[in-house]
């Protein structure tokens, strides 16, 4: 694993950075550079394993798959993107531009650990490496209010699941006498299940839930995403939050599998509940930044049906939803940063006046809403079909279904508004030929999803 | 091969209009919707040896493959779409839109949608198309529409998308009742589908019905229908009431009715039952209509209610006779609405009490007006005739329980469509002449355009039979 190796180095680096290089600019040229080549290593890693047979490392430590090294180079790939797309807001965001690359390699860091732990401590430890950067992003405009807010709602709030997980461990360690994941299957059985066991798993599935915003563990989501400055809040809502689900498929696909019978419905009411209430709000909401924030709560919700579907679907309906999440949410904030006005009526009239942009965002909500021949579409379908082919709640396929025609009502509203309405909307910077360039390669990697969705899991 | 270019021809110029500046755009238009015809022609042709498939590797992870299927139904529905089209692009040869880049390349490209919903023989590739066909229909309306678009689109669009949504569940679910791999070809989807046991079928049965019942429309899922009718520019108008509504039906035939015979047969009589009632409550309200858009779009509804009755009275000359009837509604509704536009255009309204004595001003246009409204109310030697007379015949050999009363009750329908339809001849065509605002008869397009379709309705009504061959082998399929 040289790229967990590459993201400390890298960070440093950048750290170093921030008193060695003086100009914003080359700040960000230094960091693209650093992000690609983080692609490279992970490229390499991927190579350099062979076969399918998972292979320890680190003492036992870390398992690395090759579909968890896909994951990290699709939601590197991501990164990259984002870096692209956004590198030029998160120089407006404060002073110390530097540190805030720096961070965000030390969240990939995280997020590489995540991907591959064989440990209940190595969980714990990635989630903190992934954590602890983000709620220094969330604070990093200081001048405003509500990003200290959300960065103090989120580090309370995160300290605070982060304790139940532990708990959860520590429950989980006394009946299984291990923090081995692989090891827990052979000891734990469900004829006769410690009641510690089901405590610790009851225990862990609510810290994660708090950690990927599922109902009702979601209420810090809205605050934190409206609060931080809008190009850190893409990143939270993308790649961070889809690296927790990939932890969180993980540790129940793997080690709890064969207890299922006693987690499922508990999961699906939560999932029923992400759903619920992720789409009704953001029926209501007049600031997209905030709409987008529910939205994510309710496409969490769909991402849960991963978890719930405990076959190998269930591996390529998470990777392919990350993906295609990822990369709408992160083109659909890449426009929103654009804007001075984050309501609904700031959009008014966006399609006279770029219709680059517009048509492009159009892309975004479209794959949000899951319509056909784009990415959202496949990722969606996808996991519902890995739940139909398990050949249970089907109820909840249906409900999902229902709540996913909301979502359109809220998603259009941004169509409406861009094409239909008059407006003059005010952009806070001109759109270079640079970003329209980059706004089509994501427009295209959200149709090819929706068009050759196998190509993305060809290691899964 | 040929059958992509059905597809491609349309998706391509589409793409390639909305880059085109200007009244090119139209001559664009207009060429593509004339090729498009031609290969559809000559598919329809070639069918009458034997159905066209076309299949390549989509996603075989998933058991979907992209293969199209052009049989006697599919062929004489792109037949159809081909016909529409085209005439809806030489009657808007002298209309201004604003910006008709965009404008002709959502139409064009609403037009691949719909050659991809009638040939698609793998559920997936169904879907997308269904979805793909609806998504340039909302730009067109709000864009392009009346007063009230935007809120009357956006329900329009969300009452399509929640049946859509539903019937992905249905696909989903039968795909993976199939042996072994789950697959999404339309003889894996029927097989797995017909040997669920009844009770599952019957829960399947409305997971799908929904969405084809809203598209229909169907008596109690009819509410977006005459609003967004009415709201829409003219031509898409034509491409939703003599097209799209014709995917609802036809998707009951192909990815209903074979899929889930027991289901079907549980529910049967209750459908029937809701769309007798649309017809006569549609017929009422027609009658009470002052607005001609209004007017023919309630008549829409009776006249589909009609046809899926009969879908569902498992009777083969029945099922023939939709055949024959798709093709014919979709040609004489377009020339409704070609009627109204010029209505429209010459003298400013459309509300009918403001109309009156085009008999005198514009006698050409009345003589249209009056040929097509005929045949709207199916007299002998047009082409409505022979459509019409095998449905009451299938509804009346029908299995239902109740049939003899189903036919007496739908064929009240007839009596009051002559009501309304000769009602507004009354007063548009007779009567005192109202001021115009453009005083002229019909133009030269416009006459290209009318006169495609009056020979069409007087050519079938005396000489159906290419139409009742070409769909000859179809009830086999569907009646088993």
């Amino acid at each position: 694993m040289k790229a967990i190796i590459a993201t400390t180095v890298f960070g440093i680096i950048m750290m170093f950075a921030g008193f060695m290089v003086s100009n914003k600019k080359s700040v960000v040229a230094l960091a693209s550079l650093l992000f690609v080549a983080l692609l490279g290593v992970n490229i390499w890693d991927l190579m350099s394993t062979s076969g399918n047979a998972p292979e320890l490392k680190y003492s036992g430590m870390l398992r690395i798959e090759h579909y968890s090294l896909w994951f990290n180079t699709l939601m590197t790939g991501c990164s990259v993107l984002y870096i692209l797309l956004m590198g030029k807001e998160i120089q407006k965001v404060g002073m110390h531009v530097a540190e805030y690359f720096a961070l965000i390699f030390f969240i990939l860091c995280g997020l590489y650990i995540l991907s591959t732990y064989n440990n209940l401590l190595m969980l714990f430890i990635g989630i903190e490496i992934l954590s602890i950067p983000q709620y220094i992003l969330a604070g990093s405009d200081k001048r405003n209010l509500k990003s200290s807010e959300a960065s103090l709602k989120y580090f309370l709030m995160g300290a605070f699941s982060t304790g139940i997980l532990l708990m959860g461990i520590t429950l989980l360690y006394g009946a299984a006498r291990s923090f081995n994941i692989m090891d827990m299957v052979g000891i734990l059985h469900t004829d006769a299940l410690n009641p510690l066991a089901l405590a610790g798993i009851m225990f862990i599935m609510v810290a994660l839930s708090f950690k990927v915003s599922a109902a009702p563990m979601h209420m810090w989501t809205p605050d934190v995403y409206d609060g931080a400055p809008t190009p850190f809040t893409a990143y939270m809502a993308t790649i961070v939050k889809a690296s927790a689900f990939f932890a969180f498929l993980r540790l129940f696909q793997v080690s709890f599998n064969t207890l299922s019978e006693h987690w499922t419905l508990i999961l699906a009411i939560i999932t029923a509940a992400t759903l619920l209430v992720g789409n009704v709000t953001a029926v209501f909401q007049q600031s997209v930044k905030r709409m987008l924030a529910y939205s994510s709560i309710a496409q969490a919700g769909f991402m849960l049906f991963s978890i719930l579907a405990l076959n190998k679907f269930a591996w390529q309906g998470i990777i392919i939803y990350a993906v295609a999440y990822s990369v709408a949410t992160i083109g659909i904030f890449s426009v929103l940063v654009k804007l001075k006005d984050y309501t609904y009526d700031g959009f008014n009239g966006l399609a006279k006046k770029e219709p680059l942009l517009a048509f492009a965002a159009s892309i975004f909500v479209f794959s949000l809403a899951g319509i056909p021949l784009t990415g959202g579409f496949m990722a969606k379908y996808y996991v519902l079909q890995a739940v139909v082919q398990q050949g249970h709640l089907l109820w909840l396929v249906i409900f999902a279904l229902l709540m996913a025609a909301i979502s359109v009502y809220y998603y259009f509203r941004v169509i409406i508004a861009m094409y239909f309405k008059p407006g003059n909307p005010e952009l806070t910077s001109e759109v270079t030929p640079m970003d329209k360039v980059l706004l089509i390669i994501t427009c295209i990697l959200v149709i090819l999803l929706g068009v050759l969705p196998q190509i993305f899991l060809y290691h899964v | 091969m040929i059958l992509l270019l059905l597809i491609l021809i349309p998706l391509i110029t589409g793409a390639m209009s909305f880059a085109v500046k200007g009244e090119g755009a139209k001559a664009l238009a207009l060429i593509s919707s004339i090729l498009t015809l031609a290969v559809s022609a000559y598919v329809s042709a070639a069918n009458f040896s034997a159905p066209i498939t076309y299949n390549h590797e989509w996603i075989p992870v998933l058991g979907t493959q992209f293969s199209l299927l052009a049989d006697g139904m599919s062929s004489m529905l792109c037949l159809l779409t081909g016909i529409v089209v085209m005439v809806v692009m030489i009657a808007g040869v002298n209309k201004s839109v604003e910006n008709p880049g965009a404008f002709y390349g959502f139409l064009l490209l609403s037009q691949a949608g719909l050659m991809g919903v009638f040939l698609a023989s793998d559920a997936l590739v169904f879907y997308m198309f269904w979805e793909l066909a609806l998504i340039p229909v909302y730009f067109l309306c709000s864009t392009w529409g009346g007063e009230k678009r935007i809120a009357v689109t956006f329900k329009f669009f969300i009452y399509t998308f929640v049946g859509s949504l539903m019937m992905l569940a249905g696909l989903i679910y039968l795909s993976t009742q199939s042996q072994g791999m789950s697959s999404y070809s339309w003889s894996d989807i029927v097989r797995a589908g017909s040997s669920l046991p009844p009770q599952t079928q019957q829960w399947v049965f409305w997971l799908m019905f929904i969405a084809f019942a809203i598209k229909m429309p169907i008596f109690p899922f009819h509410t977006w229908q005459p609003d967004t009718y009415e709201q829409s520019p003219t031509p898409v108008t034509i491409i939703l009431s003599a097209l799209m509504v014709k995917m609802g039906l036809y998707a009951v035939l192909r990815w209903l009715l074979p899929v889930v015979p027991a289901g079907v047969a549980y529910w049967s009589d209750t459908v029937v039952v809701l769309s007798v009632i649309g017809i006569v409550y549609a017929s009422c309200i027609a009658i009470v209509q002052t607005d001609m858009k209004r007017l023919i779009a309630y008549s829409s509804i009776a006249h589909m209610g009609l046809m899926s009755a009969v879908a569902f009275s498992h009777s083969s000359v029945g099922m023939h006779g939709i055949m024959v009837q798709m093709f014919n509604h979709g040609i004489t509704i377009t020339g409704m609405w070609l009627m109204v536009s010029m209505v429209e255009n010459r003298w400013g309204t459309r509300d009918m009490t403001k109309l009156g004595g085009m008999a005198s001003v514009a006698p050409n246009m009345a003589i249209a007006l009056v040929i097509i409204s005929l045949a709207s109310i199916a007299l002998p030697l047009t082409n409505g005739f022979i459509g019409e007379f095998m449905l009451f015949n299938g509804l009346f050999s029908g299995t239902e329980s109740n049939h003899v009363t189903v036919m007496v009750v739908a064929g009240l329908g007839v009596i009051l469509g002559a009501v309304y339809t000769l009602n507004m001849i009354q007063k548009t065509a007779y009567g005192a002449t109202a001021k115009m605002l453009i005083t002229k008869d019909i133009s030269v397009n416009e006459f290209v355009g009318v006169a495609i379709i009056i020979i069409l309705i007087i050519f079938l009504g005396v000489y159906p039979k290419p139409l009742l061959d070409l769909t000859s082998g179809i009830a086999a399929m569907i009646v088993k």
